[in-house]
C-alpha cells in the first residue's frame, strides 16, 4: 500500500505534468475572473480525468480509489478548486456507471467520461444541508414521467452541466422516499439562480437549481424508487476521499511555497529558515500533512477492498484532510508575513479555497458525528 | 508506414544538471526524462501514423535498463512497440558509435521513416540523425519545424540562422525535428495502464551483429580530454535610473548589437 508501483508512479507523474502546465499558470487568473475553464476540463477528460474510478466500458478510466486520492492531491498542487471540481464530476459519473442501466450508462457516460458533458450533484437545498435525509424537492410520478418541483442550494457546475443528478422525495418515508433522478441541463422548466458571490473556489460557478414542473421520463432514474439516499451517500465516500486528497495538495503546495520563502527571506541577520521556531513550525505543518495522507490512503485501500469499516474510515480522512491542509495554508499564510497576504504570492488563494473543503462533503461535525455514531454503535 | 521515434533519457533540465570530472561523462545520477524534443517527436509520429491508415510507430531507445522507462513514456502516447538497445558494452559510446549501433538495430527492420530529436539536451552533438542516415543509406531532413508525409514523399520546413527552406525527399528517410515541431500529448490513463502489455525488443551487443570492441567508452572515436564547470554567473551590469535609464539600456543593447 505504501510503495507504488510503477504504473503508480507514471499515472501521478502524468497527471503532476497536466496540473503543472494546465493548471498552476493559470489559477492566479481563472480566480480573479471568476472562470470556469470548461476548456481545460476537456483536456483532463482526455487523460481519462472524467471517469476515473468508472468502468472502461464506456470511457472510464478503471483505476481505484487509491489511484484516485494520489490523482487528486496532485491536480490539487496546480488549482484546488479545479481539483475539486472533477472531483464531483467524478462523483456523478460513478453513481451513474454504478447504479444506471444499460441504457442509461451508454447514454451518459461516454461524454461525461470525455468531460466533453459536465455533471453536477445535486442534494442539499436552501433549508437543509447537513440533514440530506430531510430534502423537500419533489418528484411526483404522473404516467410514465416524474414531474420535479423544488430547489437545490450550492450546486457546484450548475449551469454549466449537462446533467444534474438530483436527490428528489418520491414518497413521504424519511431518507427511504428519495430517489436519484437524472435531469438534462435543458428540460424544460429547469432553471438557475446567480452566481454565488463567495470566498473561494472562483473559477467554478456555485448557483441555485430551480425545478418547475421539470418533466423527465421515469427511466431517467438510477436505482429503484427509493434508493436515492443510499446512492447519494454512496458517492460522497469518494467524494469525500477525493476532496481530502484535493485540500492535501492545497496544504503541500503552500507548505513547499513556505519553505523556499524562508530559505531567501531574511531577518535578524539570517535566513528565517535558520530560526527553530519557524523550522519547527514547518516540520509541525509535514507532519500534519503526512498523517492526514497516510489516513487518506488507507480510507481510500479501505473503499476498494470495500472494509466493514470504510464509511467511518472515509469520515474520519476527510475531516483530518481537510483540516490539516486548511490549516497549513493559513499557517503558510503567516510565515509569508504581508507577503501572504498579498493575492501575487498565491497563497491567501488557496487558504480561501480550501476553506470549504471543511463545510461541503458533509461538514467536519457531520464526519465526528459518522465516527462518534460508529463509535457508539447507534 | 512503418515509422521509429529514437527517444533518449536526459537529466531533467528543471534540476541542476551536471559534467562528472571522473568519467568527464554526464553525470547521469539525478532525476532523468525523455527529453522533451524526443516526446515531440513521438508526437508528430502518432500524428502521422493517425493520418496514414496502416501506420505503425515503434520507439527506440540505447541506454541503461531503466531507459524502459522512457520507452514506456512513448508507449503510454500510444507507441505500438519499443526496441531497447541494451548492453554495458554500449555505456560511453559516442556519436559515432551510437549512430553504429542505432542503424544496425533498424537496418534489418526495414523503417519507412526515422524520426528524432535534432540534438539532444544533454549532448548537444545533433550528429547522430546525420550518421544515422549515412549508416541506413538513406535520405536525411534535418532541424525541420513541420513535418509532412504524402505517399512516398516526406516535406517539411527545415530552419536556419536565417528562416526556414522548404525541403523534401523520397522515402525511406531519416528525419530529425526541432520544439516547434508539435506539443506533446499527455498519456492517458489507459495508455499509462496498457504500455506494459505492448512489445518491448530488447537487443544486446550479439543482437546487433557488434563485437565487443565496436562500441562503448574505451573504443569511443572521440576523446574528451576536458570538462570545466561553467563559471559562476557574474553580478551583470546594473543600470541605475538617473533619468536616462531608457537611453543607457538602448545604448547597452545597441552595443551589444541586440538592437
Ligand atoms: C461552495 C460550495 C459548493 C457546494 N457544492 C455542492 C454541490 O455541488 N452539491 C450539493 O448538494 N451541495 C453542495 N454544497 C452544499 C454543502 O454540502 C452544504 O453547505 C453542507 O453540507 C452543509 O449544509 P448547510 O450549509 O445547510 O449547513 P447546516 O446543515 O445548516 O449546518 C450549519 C452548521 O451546523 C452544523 N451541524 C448541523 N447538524 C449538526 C449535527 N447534527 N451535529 C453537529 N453539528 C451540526 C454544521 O456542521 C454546520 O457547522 C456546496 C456548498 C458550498 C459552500
Amino acid at each position: 500500500m505504501f510503495t507504488l508501483t510503477r504504473d503508480q508512479v507514471a499515472l501521478v507523474d502524468a497527471v503532476r505534468d497536466f496540473a503543472t502546465n494546465e493548471l498552476a499558470p493559470h489559477a492566479a487568473e481563472w480566480d480573479e475572473t471568476h472562470y470556469f475553464p470548461i476548456e481545460v476540463l476537456r483536456e483532463a477528460g482526455r487523460l481519462g480525468l472524467g471517469g476515473i474510478y468508472a468502468s472502461e466500458q464506456f470511457g472510464g478510466s478503471g483505476l481505484s480509489r487509491s489511484d484516485a486520492v494520489r490523482i487528486f492531491e496532485e491536480l490539487a498542487v496546480g488549482d484546488p478548486t479545479i481539483a475539486a471540481y472533477i472531483s464531483i464530476h467524478n462523483m456523478v459519473v460513478w453513481m451513474i456507471d454504478r447504479f444506471g442501466d444499460a441504457r442509461q450508462r451508454a447514454r451518459w457516460l461516454p461524454s461525461l467520461t470525455t468531460m466533453d458533458a459536465l455533471g453536477s450533484y445535486c442534494l442539499t437545498e436552501p433549508g437543509m444541508g447537513s440533514d440530506a435525509a430531510a430534502l423537500r424537492t419533489r418528484a411526483e410520478r404522473v404516467g410514465d414521467q416524474y414531474v420535479l418541483n423544488g430547489v437545490k442550494q450550492f450546486i457546484s457546475g450548475a449551469g454549466a452541466a449537462a446533467v444534474y443528478v438530483v436527490m428528489a422525495r418520491t414518497a413521504e418515508t424519511g431518507s427511504h422516499g428519495i430517489s436519484a433522478i437524472l435531469v438534462p441541463a435543458d428540460a424544460p422548466g429547469l432553471s438557475f439562480g446567480p452566481l454565488e458571490k463567495k470566498m473561494g473556489w472562483h473559477a467554478q460557478p456555485t448557483r441555485q437549481v430551480i425545478f418547475d414542473d421539470v418533466h423527465v421520463p421515469v427511466a431517467n432514474r438510477l436505482g429503484s424508487e427509493g434508493d436515492g439516499f443510499g446512492i447519494a451517500m454512496g458517492a460522497l465516500n469518494g467524494g469525500r476521499l477525493n476532496i481530502g486528497a484535493c485540500s492535501l495538495g492545497g496544504g503541500q503546495f503552500a507548505l513547499d511555497k513556505a519553505v523556499a520563502y524562508l530559505k531567501t527571506r531574511e531577518a535578524f541577520g539570517s535566513p528565517l529558515i535558520e530560526k527553530e521556531a519557524l523550522l519547527f513550525q514547518l516540520a509541525d505543518m509535514r507532519m500534519q500533512l503526512e498523517a492526514a495522507r497516510t489516513l487518506l490512503w488507507r480510507a481510500a485501500d479501505a473503499l476498494d477492498r470495500g472494509a466493514d469499516d470504510a464509511v467511518p474510515l472515509c469520515a474520519m480522512a476527510k475531516r483530518m484532510a481537510t483540516d490539516a491542509g486548511f490549516e497549513v495554508a493559513n499557517a503558510s499564510l503567516q510565515l509569508h508575513g504581508g507577503y501572504g497576504y498579498l493575492t501575487e504570492y498565491g497563497i491567501e488563494r488557496v487558504v480561501r479555497d480550501l476553506r470549504v473543503h471543511q463545510i461541503l462533503e458533509g461538514t467536519n461535525e457531520i464526519m465526528r458525528l459518522i465516527v462518534g455514531r460508529d463509535l457508539a454503535g447507534a | 508506414m512503418k515509422i521509429a521515434v529514437l527517444v533518449k533519457e536526459v537529466p531533467d533540465t528543471w534540476g541542476d544538471r551536471r559534467l562528472d570530472p571522473s568519467t568527464k561523462r554526464v553525470d547521469r545520477s539525478s532525476d532523468v526524462v525523455v527529453d522533451e524534443v524526443d516526446e515531440k517527436a513521438v508526437e508528430i509520429a502518432l500524428q502521422l501514423q493517425a493520418a496514414n491508415a496502416g501506420s505503425t510507430v515503434t520507439v527506440v531507445t540505447m541506454g541503461p535498463k531503466r531507459a524502459l522507462d522512457s520507452l514506456r513514456k512513448g508507449l503510454a502516447m500510444g507507441a505500438d512497440s519499443a526496441i531497447h538497445l541494451v548492453d554495458d558494452g554500449l555505456a560511453g559510446s559516442d556519436a559515432v558509435q551510437t549512430s553504429a549501433a542505432l542503424a544496425a538495430a533498424l537496418a534489418p527492420r526495414g523503417f519507412d521513416l526515422v524520426i528524432a530529436g535534432n540534438e539532444s539536451t544533454d549532448g548537444r552533438t545533433a550528429a547522430v540523425p546525420a550518421m544515422l542516415a549515412e549508416r541506413l543509406g538513406v535520405a536525411q531532413l534535418t532541424a525541420l519545424r513541420t513535418l509532412h508525409v504524402s505517399g512516398s514523399t516526406v516535406s517539411g520546413e527545415r530552419v536556419t540562422d536565417d528562416g526556414y527552406v522548404d525541403v523534401e525527399t523520397s522515402l525511406p528517410a531519416v528525419v530529425s525535428v526541432n520544439e516547434q515541431i508539435a506539443e506533446a500529448r499527455y498519456p492517458s490513463f489507459k495508455g499509462i495502464m496498457g504500455a506494459k502489455k505492448k512489445p518491448v525488443e530488447v537487443l544486446g551487443l550479439g543482437d546487433l551483429g557488434l563485437a565487443a570492441g565496436d562500441t562503448g567508452a574505451a573504443n569511443s572515436w572521440s576523446v574528451v580530454h576536458d570538462v570545466t564547470a561553467r563559471p559562476a554567473r557574474t553580478g551583470g551590469t546594473i543600470v541605475t535610473d538617473d533619468g536616462t535609464a531608457a537611453t543607457q539600456l538602448a545604448d547597452y543593447l545597441a552595443a551589444a548589437k541586440l538592437i
